[in-house]
């Protein structure tokens, strides 16, 4: 197990490398000069731009930004925004809010979205399953930016159970309705996931033995069903914190959150490629942490898997 | 023992997997495939013909669409009747542009189920072979296709949408798909390699393994109908998740342009009239919401009728 | 040539116009002083600045109106957009070349430093310098000594003694004190050039607001600004202090003074079109503002050049039914377009020679068209407007190109690309297919700065190469002109010119909407579209 996890870790570093270049090369890639889009319809002087691309190294090549990019990292600098704030700040000031809001977030969509989807699963075909599926599909039929007025509107302007929007403190209590509209569309595939999962496995062999034993409809349910049923749930949900994270752009830009999504968002339009390539790097060693410890997971949930010592 | 992926057979405790009557392989006798088998049980259910004729008519509304209506739904857009309510002629009412709402989610069937079924497609195909051997086989193989993975699923969808979008004179359904499943596949991918992990170490596998059935022949034959289930359930939400991305995609003016009609385009608009004009939100999300369902309720039979479990009930 | 004079006549002018367009601007003056907590601080809306706050790098909207808070020039602009003294006692000149400003004594900085001439030279040529790559150097170029290739000082500006500095143009401009209200021309203490980018972060200024100590800047969150107790000028805040929110969509800044997290928002958003005067209504504003909207059909295209590319452009503009578009999608908040400057600027007429191309003729329009046509025909080609999509244009753009659709029955369509930077790119290196968004921002309220920037051959954002001696000569008279009204019948004979070219279709003037919540009151926009803060009353 524990050289399992090693080796896992170890492939960050070609991870981490194909990456930060891929990002850089879309980034570069991207149309348009960033510094002299950054005046909008009023160009300064004619030197003024070259003088910042060059702080930039934008007048560099691709290969050659990259490495001084790559070198500056490892001495622990991420660069500068082009409004000269160093990244590093910006990250600290972006990363913790968005973890907080997607841990939230994916606590919702994982602990509704597996009871919605287990009592669906066990009823399929009743009609707690068929107003599941109504729910789901209005969830996934409507997108975020629209379901993200509307509780804004409701349960913001009109009821006042919410505040409209995030302040900087950023309490729990305030995102308790952002973090509702971000799982809203992951709740929907949870349901269906568990659902699915949930019904397969009540005509499985083991449940069929375990209910033969004699075993509570409770135990069964819980302990052989719902457990053999959580692979594919807890595969999803290791995917989904990654999409919760960097794909919040929307919701954090209704809720006023300065966050991932929102900074990766601006940084992209701008053309900003140190911020987007050092918050995705951060990003894609989320994501391979999140699917080790999906992996290891595994191993408790289905007896079968089993990783070598 | 540890085979090549680092993983070790594991034999249960024998409350927890009981020996039960698996699988009997007969290899003298031609063996009916999965995908008949499948076609047997599902032709007999009539969710399977509701769902077929629902998607049927999207078909014809997607490939036909002046069959449904006579209204041309761009070149007449008149401010006057921006807004507008329902009148005859024109059941759902008018754009804030002054176009017709029901020509409009009629026109934009096309474009927005090709989004759908493409990304769709591309996205399960992906998914499920790179899963499958990821998960399978195992070892570097394994190592690779997630890690690349990982890192596809990283990059944000609007940079590819952007980079795509300027490299193309214009964004088409085509060019939309194809973003949206590059950076949409590993989640499948996970999934499925999940799935396969699992149905690797069952019975009846290493049963066919014994009986010296080929390792790539169990994989095709065994193992992917019996971990497909979850892939069918993501793949069918997923149409519907893409169509909406579109729209999103929209939103932050980087999907289909405005002269491509879809449902995504429509619902994006929506926005600024959604307190005042909720009927231009509405329909293509109705009609959004009857193509999701009638892929969900295909996909729910389809996948019903693929599990071996399943169908030994019946 | 006296200052005062052209305050008159730009008190007179504009005061007129905006009541007459708005019918809203608010007469609150007496009111101003009775009621509100002296301590209390109002909320309002912001964006992030682009770049630390130093005023010579500072031409944005959400870095500017907190540079105008905490700093205070020589002059200000009250809500008509006159000009007030501040820091100068006169701005006095009798060549419209050579100039002489003479400082009011007793100004200092919030760290106790005397405002002095130097304050303003020595700010001055940092702007100016070229490896200074400050944003805004471009405003001194009309000063003796500037060079935009190398660092040179402006030789133009000569400290006379403490209070009294002199400035050198290398051209007369009779309306130059007008910009001097503008962010670029802020003074700024010693301790600035120690380290620059440090007193960004912190800056020290001299205005009626300064930061409410370190770290009141609180990036991507807010700014928290307190009044400056040291500040005698004419904005005189009668409340405690601002806190300026920075939002990223103006939907959420809307919501939040629905739900009373915010006081005073000076951007409505395109959701709320419909609904904010029924919902906010006299705590809401709807009036002119000096932000121009068009767009401009490129001289390389086939079937845009010559006589032909003259009628083609003619003939667009008369079929786009202005009042239609402004009335339905912006529900009233743009205001079409008369002229090429806006309502709030000294000099706006809705009576030139020519503008009735502005006006929607459908049946001259085809008639038009078809003219072209005898000339070259038109084809199957498209007719395309390009514009950037993260920048709220689509629902104009459409109506537009509907409105063109409906009128001339040819195929056309919106061309967006994904960010500015793309637009731009292809804008500025002449590959557009089409026709371009265009639009334009007053930095100080003068025509001048509505046209030179944009129709002088080989101005910087005259993207689309437009070239006109009679225009050029017009504009040069009309900034050497004597008198103000001179000038002013100068550039508006220059309007003249473009209305017959139209190397930019003017669409509409974009109104400042803005709405606040039930604590505060007394507020009034100016003409720049930012709310007189130091007015408002809270409590």
């Amino acid at each position: 197990m524990l050289w399992y996890t090693g080796r896992r870790v170890l492939q960050m570093i070609p991870v981490f490398f194909g990456a930060t270049f891929l990002i850089y090369f879309m980034v570069f890639s991207l149309p348009g000069d960033p510094i002299a889009a950054l005046y909008g319809d009023r160009p300064p002087a004619p030197g003024v731009i070259e003088q910042i691309r060059a702080q930039y190294n934008l007048d560099k090549p691709l290969l050659q930004q990259y490495l001084i990019y790559i070198g500056n990292f490892f001495q622990g600098d991420l660069g500068t925004t082009y409004s000269g704030r160093p990244v590093s700040d910006v990250m600290a000031g972006a990363f913790p809010i968005t973890f907080r809001l997607a841990m939230l977030a994916l606590v919702f969509e994982a602990f509704a979205g597996i009871l919605v989807g287990l009592v669906a699963g066990l009823r399929k075909g009743k009609w707690f399953d068929a107003s599941a599926l109504v729910v789901s599909l209005l969830l996934i039929s409507v997108p975020t930016f629209v379901l993200g007025f509307l509780f804004r509107l409701i349960f913001g302007v009109q009821l006042g159970w919410f505040r409209t929007t995030v302040s900087s403190e950023a309490p729990w209590g305030e995102l308790i309705l952002p973090a509702l509209v971000l799982a809203s569309v992951s709740f929907a595939y949870i349901v269906r996931l568990t659902r699915a999962s949930v019904a397969d496995n009540l005509n499985a062999d083991f449940v069929r033995t375990a209910t033969a034993k004699g075993l509570s409809r409770r135990r069964v349910v819980t302990v052989h069903v719902l457990r053999n049923s959580l692979v594919p749930v807890v595969t999803f949900l290791g995917v989904d914190l990654g999409s919760l994270m960097v794909g919040a752009i929307i919701t954090e830009g209704i809720f006023n959150i300065n966050g991932v999504g929102g900074t990766v968002y601006k940084a992209i339009v701008l053309g900003e490629s140190t911020t987007v390539v050092s918050f995705i790097a951060v990003m894609v060693v989320i994501f391979v942490l999140a699917n080790l410890l999906v992996d290891l997971l595994y191993a408790a949930l289905d007896p079968r898997i089993r990783y070598a010592k | 023992m540890p085979n090549k992926s680092g993983q070790a057979h594991f034999v249960a405790e024998l409350e927890d997997t009981p020996v039960a009557p698996i699988d009997r392989l007969d290899e003298s006798q031609k063996a009916r495939s999965t995908w008949a088998d499948a076609w047997d049980s599902m032709r007999r259910r009539p969710m399977f013909w509701i769902s077929s004729v629902l998607i049927l008519i999207i078909a014809l509304v997607a490939l036909f669409p002046g069959l449904f209506t006579s209204v041309s739904p761009n070149l007449d857009c008149q401010l006057a009747n921006s807004n507008g309510g329902p009148e005859a002629g024109h059941p759902f009412g008018f754009t804030r542009q002054g176009c017709d709402v029901y020509a409009r989610t009629i026109f934009g069937t096309r474009a927005s189920v090709t989004v759908g079924l493409l990304a769709t497609g591309l996205v399960t195909l992906m998914g499920v072979i790179l899963g499958s051997l990821a998960g399978y086989y195992g070892g570097w193989l394994d190592a690779i296709v997630s890690r690349v993975g990982d890192i596809f699923f990283a990059i944000p969808t609007i940079l590819g949408a952007i980079v795509l979008m300027s490299v193309l004179p214009a964004a088409t359904p085509t060019s939309v798909a194809f973003v949206l499943s590059i950076f949409a596949w590993p989640q499948i991918a996970r999934i499925m390699r999940g799935a396969v992990l699992s149905a690797t170490n069952s019975d009846y596998v290493m049963a066919s393994t014994a009986l010296g059935v080929s390792k790539f022949r169990i994989l095709l034959r065994h193992v992917i109908p019996n971990s497909i289930a979850p892939v069918i359930v993501i793949a069918t939400v997923s149409l519907g998740t893409f169509i909406v991305a579109e729209s999103t995609l929209s939103f932050l003016g980087i999907g289909l342009p405005t002269s491509v009609m879809s449902w995504g385009n429509d619902i994006s608009q929506a926005q600024t009239s959604l307190v005042t004009n909720p009927q231009v939100l509405l329909y293509p999300a109705a009609a959004l919401s009857i193509t999701v369902l009638a892929f969900l309720m295909l996909g729910d039979i389809l996948r019903d009728a693929l599990d071996p479990k399943a169908r030994a009930l019946r | 040539m006296k200052r005062s004079r052209m305050g008159l006549s730009a008190l007179a002018l504009i005061s007129v116009s905006a009541l007459a367009l708005s019918g809203c601007a608010t007469s609150n003056d007496e009111e101003a002083t009775s009621a509100g907590d002296a301590s209390a601080v109002v909320s309002t809306n912001g964006s992030e600045p682009q770049n630390p706050l130093i005023p010579t790098n500072t031409t944005e909207t959400g870095g500017g109106k907190i540079a105008t808070s905490i700093f205070a020039g020589l002059v200000s602009y009250n809500a008509d957009g006159e000009i007030e003294n501040e820091v100068a006692k006169s701005i006095e000149s009798d060549d419209a070349t050579n100039w002489t400003v003479t400082l009011e004594e007793g100004w200092t900085f919030t760290n106790d430093e005397p405002v002095t001439a130097s304050s303003f030279v020595d700010a001055w040529n940092y702007g100016a310098l070229f490896s200074n790559a400050q944003s805004a150097s471009y405003f001194f170029d009309d000063i003796v000594g500037f060079d935009y290739e190398v660092d040179s000082e402006l030789t133009g500006l000569k400290v006379v003694d403490d209070t009294t500095f002199t400035v050198e143009l290398a051209s007369p401009e009779a309306d130059w004190p007008l910009r001097l209200g503008y962010t670029a021309f802020m003074p700024l203490p010693s301790a600035a050039y120690d380290d620059m980018a440090a007193f960004g972060e912190n800056p020290i200024g001299n205005g009626p607001y300064m930061l409410d100590g370190e770290g009141a800047w609180v990036h991507e969150e807010k700014i928290s600004l307190v009044t400056n107790p040291g500040y005698e000028g004419v904005r005189k805040p009668v409340n405690g202090g601002l806190e300026i929110k920075f939002y990223s969509t103006q939907d959420a800044a809307y919501a939040d003074v629905q739900g009373g997290n915010l006081d005073v928002l000076d951007a409505v958003p395109d959701s709320a079109f419909e609904t904010y005067e029924a919902e906010f209504g006299e705590r809401s504003v709807n009036q002119a503002a000096a932000i121009f909207q068009g767009f401009n059909m490129p001289y390389y295209l086939e079937h845009w050049s010559g006589e032909e590319g003259k009628l083609r452009r003619a003939a667009i503009s008369m079929s786009i039914n202005r009042e239609e578009i402004t009335d339905v999608i912006f529900q009233g908040t743009r205001t079409p377009a008369t002229d090429f400057t806006s309502p709030v600027i000294d000099g706006y007429s809705d009576q030139l020679e020519g503008a009735e191309v502005l006006e929607y003729n459908p049946e001259e329009a085809v008639k038009l068209w078809a003219k072209a046509d005898a000339i070259a025909p038109f084809g199957d080609s498209t007719f395309d407007i390009a514009y950037n999509s993260d920048g709220g244009h689509q629902a104009w753009v459409d109506a537009v190109i509907n409105s063109v659709v409906n009128t001339l029955g040819i195929s056309a369509t919106g061309k967006p690309y994904p960010t500015f930077a793309a637009a731009l790119e292809d804008r500025s290196n002449d590959a557009l297919t089409g026709g371009t968004r265009a639009g334009w921002q007053g930095d100080y309220p003068s025509m001048y700065n509505f046209l030179a920037p944009l129709y002088q051959t080989g101005a910087g954002s005259n993207y689309e190469d437009y070239s006109s001696e009679e225009f050029d000569g017009l504009l040069k008279e009309g900034a050497a002109a004597e008198t103000v009204e001179d000038a002013t019948a100068k550039y508006q004979a220059a309007q003249e010119v473009l209305l017959k070219d139209l190397p930019s279709i003017p669409l509409w003037y974009s109104n400042v909407n803005g709405v606040w919540a039930d604590t505060v009151s007394d507020v009034v926009f100016g003409w720049d579209s930012v709310p007189l803060y130091y007015q408002i009353t809270k409590g």
